[in-house]
């Protein structure tokens, strides 16, 4: 018995990772593991691109709460053997405690073994090959396809190259299955079926992707400055976080104005971003949206928020404005605006709004709390050191996602680690590290410039530097 | 609005130095019912200014004093549920403790937009 404890206490498990998002998905599993405060401890072979990745010091327990979260993991496996050929593999799993294999093999059990392999298809014919081959194994239940207590799994791996398949496997793992990630959410939850959408809605799959990477938990309080349509706040409040946003356009918040939908000319009068909470069942952890300007914070001073989520206007799609006004300001005769006055807006420089959102951030946040965004970078003059910094922040994760060949946005994670002190806010003026985004103010004009007019590398060069 | 985050929200309007809180002026309050969290309720209320909470919830029947052990408290907590979660006002208005300076709420959302010679 003695044996068997810890021997189980030293299971390793293997994840089966989707390769779409492959930026994301290491952030994304060490966030999770940090929300367990479980330590990250890949095998010796641990290769980041690699479909599958073995994790030592994890529980059962560890890893089905993880898949319960993941959306980059397709499924958990309690690793029982693996080598690079078949005989490998054989001396492996019979070199695997009798005692860990036992409970799920004993006469009464119903089984069935999976075969799964990755950049090649096996015919039939050849995955009953491999299932016939286990006859080493002692199983002693029989096989049911369609109610099994426990399924086991062959996960061959023939590389990552399409153009060069290996006859045989790279690598052979086999396991238990333990559980499946949370892919089906990046269905479930598709814009294409939401009610309340706009242009720029965040693809389900990022959101839950971003959630994750904000160690979004039951019973946190998140906010987006930028909320728009509210997809990052479904995403928060799948995971149990109560949710609130602003958003300076007035007719997105109250959801009025035209449709983003091709067929569709103008919003109906239940299009809005508690109706979408509604759509998935958790109405109950809305708790306000606003109308209001991210530039000019409406918060009191305060830790008040566990994750701050967002998606900021990069002027693309939606345009990039705050209120105020360059010009002499005429006021009313009476000083007094009509209810309907729509207050002048001004161009909000894109590196204005990364230094107040981390500054922001940096007051608002619970110590600990995260910062989770993108940021817009135009690729051939990107280098690390754009990234904005702010002295109570740690940079956690830069994941990139292309958007084209010269532009793509970084999602960016950041950790609150001490409470501002007065001189942090002036930290940029002595340190030219904390204002570094300068040259991505202009992001829009080479964005436009890039896309349209495709011209010498130098030429454009020359001119984005007059911007 | 809830009252929740009534309790998180300042008067911005430039050079004022004390908004908060900001003086709720509702013509159409309503009670959605929500589901009790006792969790949830407990983690928020560190984070809350009491005293306007109380301000804001008087006809709420809010205890005046916060009680001690508040975490296994169900009947305090879900009172302060109730205040936090459950009250919005729908219409009416926020006003600038300082300046005065009114935001409107329409459809229970708040505008809190200031106009270009306000900021």
């Amino acid at each position: 018995m003695m044996a068997a404890s810890s021997s189980r206490s030293c299971l390793q498990y293997v994840f089966h990772l989707a390769q779409d998002n492959l930026d994301f998905r290491l952030p994304e599993i060490l966030a999770l593991l940090a929300l367990r405060e479980k330590p990250f401890h890949p095998d010796g072979k641990f290769k980041e691109k690699s479909p599958y990745w073995c994790l030592n010091g994890l529980s059962e327990v560890d890893v089905r709460a993880i898949m319960a979260r993941s959306v980059c993991a397709k499924s958990a496996f309690e690793l029982w053997g693996h080598g690079h050929t078949q005989s490998e593999l054989r001396t492996s799993l019979l070199n695997y405690p009798l005692e860990n294999m036992a409970p799920f093999m004993h006469k009464d059990s119903k089984y069935k073994i999976n075969v799964y392999t990755f950049n090649k298809t096996l015919l039939f014919a050849d995955r009953i090959k491999r299932i016939d081959a286990l006859d080493y194994l002692p199983f002693e239940g029989t096989v049911s396809l369609k109610n099994p207590q426990h399924i086991f799994c062959m996960l061959e791996d023939y590389g990552s190259d399409p153009n060069n398949i290996p006859e045989h496997p790279n690598y052979i793992y086999f396991g238990r299955w333990i559980a499946d990630g949370q892919r089906e959410l990046i269905r479930s939850h598709s814009v294409k079926n939401r009610h309340f959408i706009g242009n720029t809605s965040m693809d389900a799959g990022l959101s839950f992707i971003m959630a994750n990477h904000a160690k979004v938990k039951e019973n946190d309080l998140v906010y987006d400055p930028f909320v728009g349509t509210g997809s990052l706040l479904v995403a928060c409040s799948h995971f149990g976080a109560y949710v609130c946003g602003t958003d300076i356009d007035y007719n997105t918040i109250h959801g009025k104005g035209r449709s983003s939908r091709i067929n569709q000319k103008w919003r109906g009068p239940d299009e809005n971003i508690r109706a979408n909470l509604r759509q998935y069942g958790i109405e109950k952890m809305y708790l306000d949206v606003m109308v209001s300007d991210a530039s000019k914070s409406v918060w009191r001073e305060a830790a008040l928020f566990d994750a701050i989520i967002t998606d900021p206007p990069y002027g693309i799609r939606e345009s990039t404005r705050r209120t105020g006004s360059h010009k002499e300001i005429t006021k009313p005769a009476d000083g007094i605006y009509a209810e309907s006055h729509v207050p002048v807006t001004q161009a909000y420089h894109l590196s204005d709004i990364f230094t107040d959102l981390l500054n922001f951030s940096a007051h608002h946040l619970v110590l600990g709390g995260r910062l989770v965004y993108w940021l817009p970078v135009y690729r051939p003059e990107y280098c690390e050191e754009m990234v904005p910094l702010n002295p109570c922040l740690q940079l956690i994760s830069n994941c990139e996602q292309t958007l084209s060949s010269h532009t793509s946005r970084r999602l960016i994670t950041m950790e609150k680690i001490k409470e501002p002190e007065d001189l942090d806010s002036m930290v940029h003026l002595a340190d030219p590290r904390f204002s570094p985004y300068q040259g991505h103010n202009a992001f829009r004009e080479k964005y436009f410039s890039g896309l349209n007019k495709r011209r010498g590398k130098e030429d454009n060069k020359s001119d984005f530097n007059g911007v | 609005m809830k009252l929740l985050t009534h309790n998180m929200l300042t008067s911005h309007v430039k050079g004022v130095t004390k908004g908060f809180p900001l003086l709720i002026k509702a013509t159409e309050v309503k009670v959605n019912e929500v589901e009790f969290n006792s969790q949830f309720v407990s983690r928020m209320i560190p984070k809350l200014e009491w005293g306007a909470l109380v301000q804001a919830a008087e006809e709420v029947n809010l205890p005046g004093e916060l009680v001690p052990n508040y975490e296994t408290n169900e009947d305090f907590l879900k009172k302060v549920h109730r205040v936090l979660l459950e009250v919005e006002v729908v219409e009416g208005c926020l006003q600038c403790p300082e300046s005065g300076r009114e935001f409107p709420i329409s459809r229970g959302i708040p505008n809190m937009l200031l106009n270009e010679d306000e900021v």
